[in-house]
Order: C-alpha cells, then structure tokens, then sequence
C-alpha cells in the first residue's frame, strides 16, 4: 500500500495546504519555463532555480472548446492566466462555459480538482483557475 | 547583392475534395502545369524543393512520374509553412549560384481530416491504472482539454482574443472575428479554385457549428486536398527566355523565413505575432516597398481569429489598430488593402504544404493581370505570408515584372 495518496498532474503543480504552481526559472535572464530543460531559450543558459507563481491572477485569453479531440470532456474554458507577470496555461473552471460568465480581463484565483484515484488509492490532483470573488459582476 | 529571383511559371489545382487523385497526381497536376506555365521542362530544372506534412511523400516519389533528372531533391516540412519553405529553398538555391532553374511543390490529401493538433487525453494505457507522471512536464495522464487546449481551432481563437485583451476592445468579440469570416467567404465567391465558393451572412457564420469560441466552423480553415507548383528562374537566366516569358515573370522581392524568438509566455500560447512582425520587417527592407505600397495582401487566416493580428503584425494598419482597419473597410476588395481576396484558407482551403505556394499563385495571378472577375485592377506589389505552428513563418512579397 502506498504512503502517498496524492500525486499533482504535472510536475510544477505543487500540492499540501496551499497548492501552487512553480517555475523553473532561469538564473541568469529569468525566464521561466514549466518543463524539464536542457538550456534557457531566451538565453542559453544551464542554471535555474523554481520559482513560485502567484495563485491570483487575470485572464488574459480564452476560448470555449465544443469541440476536441476524441476522449477530451467538452464544453470546457481554455485561457492564458497573467499570474503576476508570468504566463500560465491552464482552463478556467468552477464557472459556467459561457461569454456571459467567462470575460477577458476577469480576475482569476488557481484552484485544485479531482481527477480520480487509482488501483493503488493515488488520487491524481489538476488544477485550474477559478473565477475570484467580486470579479465579473 | 546576390541576383534577383524571378517565378516564371505558377500553378495551383482547384482545392477540394479530389477522392480519385493521390498525392503524386495532384502534384504531378501543379508541377507539369506550372512548367508549362513557364514554357519549360522538367529537362530546365537544376532543383526540385518538395513539401509534404501529413503523406510524408517524397519528391523523388513524384519525379519518377514527371521526370528523372538526377537534380537534387530537398524534401522540406515546416508545418503549415512547408509550401513557403520550400520555395524559399529553391530561390536559396538559386540566389547561392547552384543552378539558374529551380522547381518548388507543396503538395497535401487532407480532405475529411478531423482536428489538427496534439493527440487525444487519453493518457498511458496499461495493465491495471497507476498514475504515473512521463514526458517534460511530468504528466501523470493527457493535459489536452485539462491544461487548456492543444488544438488549433482554440489555440488560434485565443491568439485573436489576446490581442482584443490588450487593445482594450469593448465590443463583441464573436461577431467582430464573424465579420472578418463573412468578408472572406464573399471574396472566395470570385475564386473558382476555392475548395467552398459560396457568400455566407453573418448569421450564418455566426449560427454554424461552434468548434472553439469564437471560432465557429466557417472561421476555420477548411481541411482539403490541393497542390501548387512554381518554377523560379535566376535575373541572368530570364534575360536569354522570350519576351512573352519576360513580360509574365513576377519578381520575388523579398523572400523571407523566420522563426520564433523567445517572448516570455511564448511557450504557453503560440507566439504568432513576434515572428511575423520581424518577417515583415525584414521583407519590407528587403523589397525597399512599404505597406502602403501594397496592392494585396494573401495573409495566413487559418483562423478568422487570427486575420485580425496578422493586419497589425504585417504593419498594415497603426500598432494596436487591427480592429479600426478592419472595420474601416480597408481588407475588403475594394478596400485600400484587400486582404485575402482569393476567399483566404476559411474558404478557398488549406491543404497544409499546397497553402504556401498557392497564396504566392493568388499573388501572381493579379500581378499578371490575368485573375479574371476577381482582378485587382493594376496590381503592382503584393505580399502572401504564412504561418507554421511551432513557429515559422514565411513572408514573400511580389512585383511586377519591368519588361
């Protein structure tokens, strides 16, 4: 029997009492990146640090997808969260998928999800970010 | 100053559903006519640059039914910039002095294909069900459609909602991309090549099937089987053909290929803009033309979200003034900058490879003077661009011959 009964959906998905999201970010030009490197893009370098991402942030983008790849659950919100400066991937949930509820310039807070347990008890976590309080009126 | 580049013959088959061609047929079809369309032979060629993405066929595949030459083959793929690619492969050969005659085909069966983008969400399948993460972002299942999308439809759609975020744009985003759709499908009612010819309303765009808001199907690119071939001939070479040759070759004046510089957020969401903007840069400097010196423009709207960026990012309107432009009336035919006046990918299609030589076709037609009902009536310059997701981007912009 496993000791751990959580593992996030991606690495940089960080989980405990306040789940975050973390960036490896380059050392010497401060870009930063959410999967493995070999080098920084921006500036080729081989030294990074992980840096943690704000969990609240504004949608700088979407799209309401009806239609997706075999196996992929529709409606769902895609969108580009600005988490205080730094880029973020992610659907926007815990809201209705609709341009009457999702608004570019919404403010927007991460928020974790089930995404259902294994044979062995592991219940694997993802994340999206949900509509904060007061926002989008 | 390495010599100038001239097409000297152009050809793209008719877009569309071709269930009784193959791919060598349909290349066979673009190259043999735009050989013709030169006045010369596969005899003539020092280079064949092929482009094929999802056949992964082969050039050689069609010389051995148009003509065994021994020249060398360059088989190209660079998404949907291969047909782009490979053109420029063939002017590269050319203006590098390894031969003075080069052919460039873009070839593509993709008529009934579904999505284009990553694969399912489905995740490792095995004995039994343990997460267990794989790949670079240690992922314990798919993150298609659990980490945004991955598909092209949404992925595009939020490249032309981005930029409504950062221009502050009030008003409403699904139908203002819905018009932009209407102008093209109007224009395509002039294209008999275009895979789809008919004019759409705007509640007719905006009433169809939504694929990813706000793009609903006839905002997208339409999946289809095509081909275009073009024979490019060297500045000193042109001098020894006809005058008739002469007097319908159609000067490349810029040739550009970029790809995308590192922007922070840029492998989040596509960067499409910052590649595109510096292709631009560099073909308007190396053509010595300005925007404004642009009789028409043959953009890359796989998208009808993405048309909109694409104005800016080609300096056709003020930085930030894509929507005014649009709405001034300036992209329509018989604006003071028709874009996309074959009917654009949303309506004349997108066979990937055929796509990037077949907008530089469109170009050439008008410049020829020879486009029919839908002539640009004295067209002198013109600019086709593509983009590859990935990225890469190909801009070429096109005189008119002085002879």
């Amino acid at each position: 029997m496993s000791t751990k009964t959580q593992i996030p959906l991606v690495d940089y998905l960080r989980l405990g009492d306040r789940p975050h999201l973390v960036a490896t970010e380059c050392t010497s030009c401060g870009a930063r990146f959410f999967d493995r490197r070999n080098a920084c893009a921006s500036c080729f370098g081989t030294e990074f640090t992980e840096a943690e991402i704000a969990t609240d942030g504004i949608l700088k983008s979407f799209t309401i997808v009806t239609f997706a790849a075999p196996g992929v659950p529709v409606p769902f919100v895609a969108g580009v969260v600005d988490c205080d400066g730094t880029s973020v991937r992610a659907n926007v949930i815990n809201t209705e998928p609709d341009d009457q509820h999702v608004k570019l310039g919404m403010k927007v807070r991460l928020a974790t999800t089930s995404l259902g347990t294994d044979d062995d008890g592991v219940e694997a976590v993802g994340f999206g970010f949900e509509p904060a309080e007061g926002a989008n009126a | 100053m390495s010599e100038d580049v001239f097409i000297l013959g152009i050809n793209m088959t008719k877009f569309g559903k071709h269930p009784d061609l193959d791919i060598q047929d349909l290349g066979a079809q673009a190259a043999m006519a735009a050989l013709a369309d030169g006045g010369v032979t596969m005899g003539d060629m020092g280079i064949m640059a092929y482009g094929n993405l999802i056949g992964q066929s082969f050039g050689q595949q069609l010389q051995k039914q148009i003509g065994q030459t021994g020249i060398p083959v360059y088989n190209v793929q660079n998404a949907c910039a291969t047909g782009a690619t490979a053109l420029r492969t063939a002017i590269m050969a050319i203006k590098a002095g390894e031969c003075d005659m080069g052919l460039a085909v873009g070839v593509e069966k993709l008529a009934g294909a579904g999505l284009l983008g990553a694969g399912g969400g489905g995740g490792k399948k095995k004995d039994g069900h343990h997460w267990e993460p794989s790949g670079r972002f240690g992922a314990v299942t798919g993150t298609d459609g659990r980490i945004g999308t991955q598909q092209m439809p949404g992925t595009f759609a939020q490249v032309g909602m981005e930029y409504l975020y950062e221009n502050d744009y009030e008003g409403t985003p699904f139908e203002l991309f819905a018009r932009i759709s209407v102008k093209n499908h109007q224009h395509s009612t002039l294209n008999p090549l275009a895979a789809y010819t008919k004019a759409m309303t705007l509640e007719e765009v905006m009433g169809d099937m939504m694929i990813a808001y706000p793009n609903t199907r006839p905002m997208c690119s339409a999946n289809c089987d095509g081909a275009a071939a073009a024979v490019v001939v060297s500045a000193a070479k042109l001098k020894t053909l006809s005058k008739e040759q002469q007097r319908r070759a159609v000067k490349v004046s810029a040739s550009i290929l970029t790809s995308d510089p590192w922007q922070e957020a840029c492998q989040v969401l596509p960067d499409v803009n910052t590649l595109t903007r510096v292709a631009a840069r560099q073909a308007y400097e190396q053509a010595g033309v300005s925007p404004q010196d642009l009789d028409l423009v043959e953009l890359h709207d796989c998208f009808a979200t993405a048309e909109l960026v694409h104005y800016d990012n080609l300096e056709l309107c003020e930085p930030g003034g894509a929507v005014d432009f649009f709405e001034s009336g300036a992209s329509w035919r018989d604006g003071s900058t028709p874009v996309n006046v074959s009917g654009g990918l949303e309506s004349k299609g997108h066979p990937i490879s055929a796509t990037g030589i077949a907008n530089i076709w469109e170009v050439c037609h008008h410049l020829r003077g020879e486009a029919g009902d839908r002539q640009i009536e004295g067209a002198k310059v013109g600019l086709a661009h593509v983009i590859g997701l990935g990225s890469a981007c190909g801009v070429h912009i096109l005189e008119k011959s002085a002879a």
